[in-house]
């Protein structure tokens, strides 16, 4: 129980930070490598809620995937713009008032629901075997729509291809 | 620890753009110190320029200040990997320059010899060039075998690698004893030998993908640029000196000259791989009778060959090495100019690269088989 | 024992103690891993290895790590320094995170995770950053090229792999590798002789993953370009090292375990005993393989030149006699330990066996060129892995459905699937030249 707040604790620290790391940095390839960590942490919480198979999609996926896509490009096409740029636009004064105000605006609705926010065990919820679960579901009741959907990504690999073939 | 690279690169988006890249002269697989300039179209290549020159020790100069005895264990320090090719055609050039002719029994030894010193050439080649396309094994197998050479040459003459084993008139040194049994030891394990490395290689897809279709030549190119050798082998024009222009005792023995129609570096491995086959045979045969007689003709301890002026060449392991002296009477030599087969050769090189990835340049190099020894002196 | 330990914490003890065991034994085994290596390839090039360092040298890999601590860190001047210094860390952290989901015996795994073989696949893809990460840390162009083709050629070919691994996971069933190998059990037959296919393809997938010969062109020294490594020296190189072969052991224990069936011992449900006794043949081959090797290193000893090399190889001797003694002991405890002992036994045997392949390979055939390389992922090996795992899952409704023997749906589709295979490695040498010229003209 203990163990379990201090873990979510741990990955909520992480990926607040993470984030806030990312947004702040102005080398860019330092961005992209919190933007991992928030990922990853990320996908810790959801260990945590014992959604294993999210867990493992998300660090197959959103990191080994998609990020790796943006580090490639970012590499290949060496981004130091920003590191030139003057990070804050004369706006900033009324974007602080602004983030206040929403800061303020989410305050005062946790506060208010501040009875409501606990640490629910979610093993009533979740599937014993979630991949079973998945599979059954996708390949059985909503088969369709994930016909549907790898078309679409079909159609998107097979677009990508031509245009870089044809570069070449 | 970047091995020598410069890079001028024409924008700051890779791979758009030509740039030079720049290879040597330190690096693992120039074979020596050779620089290669490399004009780069993303990966392949459009044009090249070797520079040379980092080995140059100004030995035909030296030639001009030595006597012509004296001169002889620096023909070695040229190519040096095939050291008593050198030496050959050093002393036949000079004793053409003299009017005289080694003796018999000394003319079959050093057929014996060369064509020993021949297969440790192209093992040698054999391995390093294994070795640049990634296989690491045969380079120990081929080493092997060029100890058992090496130690023929060391108890033959008392040194492995610059042996100066040829005496202008013959040789110096009787065959030792046991020096017939040594050479026929070796062939007959050679024959196995050989064929061990045709099996790791010969069919193997991955050696076949690497080497078949780089650095392709033809017999018309070759013959333009004066590349000889198993590079003009390989492009399909049977020629070697030893057929054409018979010296030391090749007429007397039957041997085949493997030629192969395409000219990539496939075709050259395989060419050479059968000429070491064919240099086993002439040794065979020339090791079942040395004929008896003097080891040194009558050229008397001071030489000083008539005005005049020679070329004699020979078929090196590498190509056509020859020898042009100019004599103005004295004991030493007005003018040694050596065309060295690995200068030649290298020439070849741009018009194999062209068009080439840069994975396959080193190939490529390996392929041409060049000594820097040669190709600066 | 275990009213000591407060129940709160009782369930992460053991998993705690196998994390530790498995950090502290890791970089061990993967030095002794090196020295195999030296060995192996010394004696398929005619020669003999490290001898000096230990009796035939034993104690190298200990000689080698004491000599990357102590050298000096150097980092390059204009190099990105969090990079640079995150970038071997990468590497290592996912190469032992991977440990935590394998399973070295029924009961030495630190976690039995539901989706257990999907999280080492993962996790071991994210070692793609430690490899761009460093290339880019490196500040040179070239460096920095030769790291994303690497990245390049590890993404390609853990697609194959991964494919060559679900046509095991049909007949599995299930993602737990604990399942699997039960799996492999309960069908009395280990994967790769169901699916022999498929574990050629995850066999060639993996070696190109850990960018070992034939593909190790991002890590060649003859080559043009130089590697990610380049800028790393002493302990922050040994890291890289250490996370390659970590990755080495990882694949071998995937492979182990989905086609060589895991900590099974061969013929795990004959019971054939020796009379009079309850001892079954294969059940005393880990006692026999120790007590050789132990009578081995009695053996060498004597003939050993130094008095210490002498002493070190009696002690290597003696250790291999406790653990012959160790397997036979086994035998006589409870069978949940006789499982764990033994299986942990066979399973380091076969991870031994799959990483020997790989140092066979690596000695024996040239390195491929980096287009042919991912001509050889992309236009063979993944066409032939989707076709794999089509003919797997026709042999299965086969079987379901139409009723047929398991043996025979099994061997028709896997020589439909080698058919496919023949023809699709004849196709892929034509086309070479074509592409060629297609290249220049446009």
């Amino acid at each position: 129980m203990i163990l379990n707040q201090v873990l979510f604790y741990f990955f909520a620290l992480l990926a607040v930070g993470s984030a806030i790391l990312m947004v702040t940095r102005r080398n860019i390839i330092h961005g992209a490598v919190f933007l991992i960590s928030t990922l990853l942490a990320t996908a810790g919480i959801f260990l945590q809620l014992q959604a294993e198979f999210l867990f493992v999609v998300q660090i197959i996926l959103y990191v080994g995937g998609i990020m790796v896509l943006f580090v490639f490009v970012i590499m290949l096409v060496n981004l130091d713009v920003a590191l030139r740029q003057i990070q804050f636009n004369r706006q900033k004064y009324l974007a602080a008032v602004l983030a206040l105000v929403l800061a303020a605006q989410v305050g005062f609705a946790l506060w208010v629901a501040r009875a409501g926010l606990n640490l629910s065990n979610p093993s009533d919820k979740m599937p014993a075997r979630n991949t079973e679960a998945i599979g059954d579901a996708i390949f059985q009741r909503y088969m369709l729509p994930f016909e549907i959907a790898s078309v679409l990504l079909l159609v998107a690999m097979i677009g990508a291809v031509v245009m870089a073939k044809r570069r070449v | 620890m970047t091995n020598g690279h410069t890079t001028e690169v024409t924008t700051t988006v890779l791979g758009a753009d030509e740039i030079i890249l720049n290879m040597g002269p330190q690096h693992p697989s120039t074979h020596g110190v050779l620089r290669v300039k490399l004009k780069l179209d993303g990966e392949r290549v459009v044009d090249s320029e070797c520079i040379i020159g980092y080995l140059h020790r100004g030995v035909e100069k030296i030639a001009e200040h030595r006597s012509y005895q004296q001169f002889a264990p620096y023909v070695d320090r040229m190519d040096y990997v095939a050291a008593v090719s050198n030496g050959l055609g050093y002393c036949e050039a000079v004793e053409k320059l003299l009017g005289t002719e080694a003796p018999p029994r000394a003319k079959v030894v050093r057929t014996i010899l060369t064509e020993l010193q021949r297969i440790a050439s192209h093992l040698l080649w054999l391995g390093t060039h294994a070795l640049d396309i990634g296989a690491l094994t045969p380079v120990f197998y081929c080493f092997r075998e060029r100890e058992e050479i090496l130690k023929v040459f060391e108890k033959y003459c008392g040194a492995r690698l610059t042996t100066h084993a040829f005496r202008i008139g013959g040789l110096q040194y009787e065959t030792y004893d046991g020096f017939e049994e040594d050479v026929k030891r070796f062939c007959h394990d050679f024959e196995h030998r050989v064929d061990e490395y045709e099996t790791l290689l010969t069919e193997n897809r991955i050696w076949v993908g690497r080497t078949k279709g780089v650095g392709v030549i033809s017999a018309e190119d070759c013959i333009a640029l004066g590349v000889t050798g198993p590079v003009l082998r390989a492009s399909g024009l049977k020629w070697d000196l030893r057929k054409a222009m018979p010296y030391a005792a090749y007429d007397q023995y039957e041997f085949e000259i493997p030629t192969r129609p395409t000219g990539d570096t496939y075709d050259r491995y395989i060419v050479r791989m059968e000429e070491m086959r064919q240099s086993r045979r002439i040794c065979l045969q020339a090791v079942e009778n040395i004929p008896s007689g003097p080891i040194l003709g009558k050229v008397g301890k001071v030489l000083k060959p008539p005005p005049g002026e020679v070329y004699h060449s020979i078929e090196a392991p590498k190509g056509e090495l020859g020898y042009y002296i100019v004599s103005d009477g004295t004991t030493q030599p007005y003018r040694v100019r050596v065309r060295p087969p690995s200068f030649i050769n290298l020439q070849a090189f741009r018009k194999m690269a062209q068009g080439a990835l840069v994975a396959d340049v080193v190939a490529i190099i390996g392929t041409i088989d060049i000594v820097l020894g040669e190709v600066d002196r | 024992m275990g009213h000591l330990i407060p129940s709160s914490i009782a369930p992460y003890v053991l998993p705690v103690v196998y994390a530790v065991v498995i950090v502290a034994v890791l970089p061990l085994l993967a030095g002794y891993i090196v020295l195999l290596e030296r060995k192996v390839m010394a004696d398929m090039q005619a020669r003999l290895g490290p001898m000096r360092v230990g009796p035939h040298g034993l104690l190298q890999p200990i000689a080698d790590a004491l000599k990357l601590l102590i050298k000096e860190d150097i980092i390059p001047a204009n190099a990105d320094k969090l990079m640079f210094w995150l970038a071997p860390l990468v590497s290592v952290t996912m190469a032992l995170l991977a440990y935590a989901a394998l399973p070295i015996g029924p009961s030495f795994q630190i976690a039995d995770l539901n989706v257990g073989l999907l999280f080492i696949l993962g996790i071991s893809s994210l070692g793609i950053y430690g490899i761009v990460l460093g290339g880019w840390a490196s500040n040179s162009h070239y460096s920095l090229l030769g790291a994303l083709r690497s990245a390049a050629q590890l993404v390609s070919y853990e697609t194959a792999a991964g494919l060559g691994l679900v046509s095991a996971l049909l007949l599995a069933g299930s993602l737990s590798m604990k399942e699997i190998v039960q799996a492999q059990y309960d069908q009395g037959t280990w994967f790769i002789f169901s699916v022999p296919v498929g574990f050629f393809i995850y066999m060639v997938g993996s070696i190109a993953e850990t960018n070992r010969a034939p593909f190790d062109l991002p890590e060649a020294e003859s080559e043009l370009v130089a590697g990610y490594m380049t800028e790393y020296s002493g302990f922050r190189w040994s890291l890289y090292f250490l996370a390659e072969y970590a990755n080495m052991i990882i694949v071998a224990g995937i492979a182990t375990t989905l086609f060589l069936g895991g900590w099974l011992r061969p013929f795990a449900r004959w019971h054939d005993h020796f009379p009079g006794t309850s001892l079954e043949f294969f059940d005393v081959i880990p006692s026999l393989v120790f007590l050789a090797a132990a009578a081995y290193c009695f053996y060498l000893a004597p003939k050993q030149p130094v008095q210490i090399q002498k002493a070190v190889m009696a002690a290597f001797g003696g250790a291999c006699l406790l653990l012959a003694g160790a397997m036979a002991a086994a035998l006589l405890a409870s069978p949940e330990v006789m499982a764990g002992v033994h299986g942990a036994f066979w399973f380091m045997a076969k991870v031994v066996a799959y990483l020997y392949a790989f140092l066979w390979f690596r000695f024996t055939f040239p390195r491929y060129r980096f287009d042919q390389l991912m001509r050889l992922g992309w236009r063979f090996l993944i066409p032939l892995a989707l076709v794999n795992v089509i003919s797997i899952g026709i042999a299965i409704v086969l079987k379901q459905s139409l009723g047929w023997i398991p043996f025979w749906a099994m061997l028709v589709m896997n020589i439909v699937t080698l058919g496919v295979a023949a023809w699709l490695a004849t196709e892929g040498d034509k086309p070479e030249a074509a592409l060629q010229t297609a290249d220049t003209e446009s």
